[in-house]
């Protein structure tokens, strides 16, 4: 019934949305920020811990739809290890993929983190749902830059 | 035969009368399952506002001319209809505002404020909508009423006992209660509720946005005091809501919003205020939506609302088969008497996957809090999706959707 859905909803989606990676609370994390989508109820809150200029760990916890859920465990999976200025640099492309479905602008930078983030290209086809994949790099973009509460609304 | 024709009315003659019913989302036919957030409008709304643009439209109450006359004439005649509709006693009890919300903010302004005394307090229930919560916390914060919350029972009900524990020891000036959940479905015992305010010298507010849709309201039989609903949810246009109140409270009740309309005399020290209802209608009010109000309750009246009930009754019990026989389905709320309501939540499928889901096969139904952000935080569930029926939805639909979760369920399984 729901066939031509898959496209939103792929397989690596529902995956991370049933069993989301990195799903837990880093006790005295480095960084740490709240995210919120107020009208639909979205929340999480992601923890990051630093070496020098470089995320070590991330890890969040929440509740959400699946769009959120699988967007924050396959965000925490491709930041590992990257230095702030990257992660910042997916962030900004994947606000771009989500929103438009492609990104001619990513110039083969982080060719595999941007084919794995491709899964959720979908959700640009239906614009009340970019939110709920945007959250998490919201999220992370407060985290990196020291505050504490990010809503994508 | 079938079961609507059983029921007093043929669905599909009323569906003919909404042009919107047939068209089509994403290639499929709609099944619009949100008429609890809007209901759709039939012809005779749209002609009638139309026509009244059309032929005799003008400011109301201000012009010595054919067309302000006739378009006072229909505004005036609008209000005659609701004081029909509600078996209001007097014509003046019916104050025209923009929707509900207006409505139920009026009284926490006017009486809440000019009447009620700092010290006293408000009792609302754990169910209500935010637009009959969060104007009495507005009052509790601004003129020292303590506000009560009533709770629900596991059934979805009113809790009767803890109503009257909270109304005991006589500080309470008023109830103001939903009459219909608009989450749970769940119909209130307005009469109880109301013999029980009064018995514990309070007065009762009854918020009918999904009540006076579904089912004959009485507002003398219910002994009510003020009772509100809008017009958008009774197949009528945005922008007008009702304030039905008792005449004597009216007078007694200074006016909320000042401006035109509203007074008698104004000079340069002070105003009069006009006599109820004018005293509350400040400025130009919604004159072709009252026209469009009008129409409305003339088109549901005519179908009967007891025939509009057994019909809703009969598909809120399919309903309830249909959607308790889907594994991993929840219902909120099982109380004994409940309207066509529902909110559910599907096991391992958040609301907005589907919701995003049933869109795709032409279903429309509601996801997130419904504005009742206090109970979903009472039942544990972030959101839930919402099915809510009107006079035109189908048993067919009802099997639809109910296929349509069986897929979904499958689907994130």
């Amino acid at each position: 019934m729901f066939d031509d859905l898959r496209d939103l909803y792929q397989e690596v989606i529902l995956d991370h949305g049933r069993k989301p990676r990195n799903f837990r609370r880093l006790e005295e994390a480095d960084l740490s920020a709240r995210g919120d989508n107020p009208m639909c109820g979205d929340r999480m809150e992601l923890f990051l811990n630093m070496e020098g200029d470089r995320i070590a760990d991330a890890a969040f916890q929440g509740r959400g739809c699946a769009i959120s859920m699988a967007s924050a465990s396959l965000m925490t999976e491709t930041v590992k290890g990257k230095t702030a200025e990257e992660a910042r640099w997916l962030a900004a492309h994947f606000r771009e993929l989500a929103m438009t479905g492609s990104c001619p602008d990513c110039g083969g930078r982080m060719e595999d983190e941007m084919d794995r983030l491709q899964a959720l290209s979908g959700v640009y086809e239906f614009p009340s749902r970019v939110k709920c994949a945007t959250l998490a790099w919201h999220t992370l973009n407060t985290a990196l830059d020291g505050g504490k509460e990010a809503s994508s609304e | 035969m079938d079961r609507s024709l059983r029921a007093g009315f043929d669905v599909q003659q009323v569906r003919q009368d909404f042009p919107i019913l047939s068209t089509k989302v994403h290639g499929k036919p709609l099944v619009f399952l949100d008429s609890g957030a809007s209901a759709q409008k039939p012809r005779a709304v749209l002609d009638a506002m139309l026509r009244m643009m059309e032929t005799s439209y003008a400011n109301v109450h201000r012009g010595a001319y054919h067309l302000s006359e006739a378009s006072t004439a229909a505004y005036e005649a609008a209000r005659e209809a609701v004081a029909r509709f509600l078996n209001a006693g007097d014509v003046r009890e019916v104050v025209f505002t923009t929707n509900s919300t207006a409505a139920i903010n009026l009284v926490a302004h006017s009486f809440g404020r000019g009447v009620m005394k700092p010290g006293q307090a408000v009792i609302v229930s754990e169910m209500e909508h935010h637009a009959n919560f969060v104007p009495w916390q507005m009052l509790a914060q601004a003129h020292g009423i303590e506000m009560r919350i009533v709770g629900i029972t596991d059934a979805g009900e009113l809790d009767m006992t803890d109503l009257e524990a909270k109304l005991a020891d006589g500080k309470v000036g008023l109830v103001a209660i939903t009459h219909m959940s608009n989450v749970l479905g769940t119909v209130t015992p307005a009469a109880r509720i109301a013999a029980l305010a009064h018995a514990h010298g309070a007065k009762v507010l009854f918020d009918g946005s999904q009540a006076a849709v579904h089912r004959r309201v009485d507002v003398q039989a219910l002994d009510a005091d003020f009772y509100v609903f809008t017009g958008h949810k009774l197949y009528g246009p945005t922008g007008i809501g009702v304030l039905w109140a008792r005449l004597a409270l009216l007078e007694e009740m200074p006016p909320f919003l000042g401006g035109g309309d509203m007074i008698t005399e104004v000079t340069r020290e002070g105003f009069v205020p006009a006599p109820v209802p004018a005293k509350f209608e400040a400025g130009t009010p919604p004159i072709v939506e009252a026209v469009g109000l009008h129409a409305a309750i003339d088109y549901v009246t005519s179908i009967g609302m007891e025939a509009i009930e057994a019909h809703e009754r009969s598909l809120v019990d399919h309903a309830m088969t249909r959607l308790s026989a889907i594994e991993g389905l929840e219902v909120l709320g099982q109380a004994q008497d409940r309207g066509g309501v529902f909110s559910f939540g599907l096991e391992n499928a958040h609301a907005h996957d589907l919701s995003t889901l049933l869109d795709r096969v032409g279903i429309a139904v509601r996801a997130g809090r419904h504005c009742a952000e206090p109970l979903h935080v009472r039942v544990g569930r972030d959101s839930t999706c919402r099915a809510s029926f009107g006079m035109y939805t189908t048993h067919e639909e009802i099997d639809f959707l109910a296929e349509a979760l069986t897929s979904a369920r499958r689907f994130f399984a």
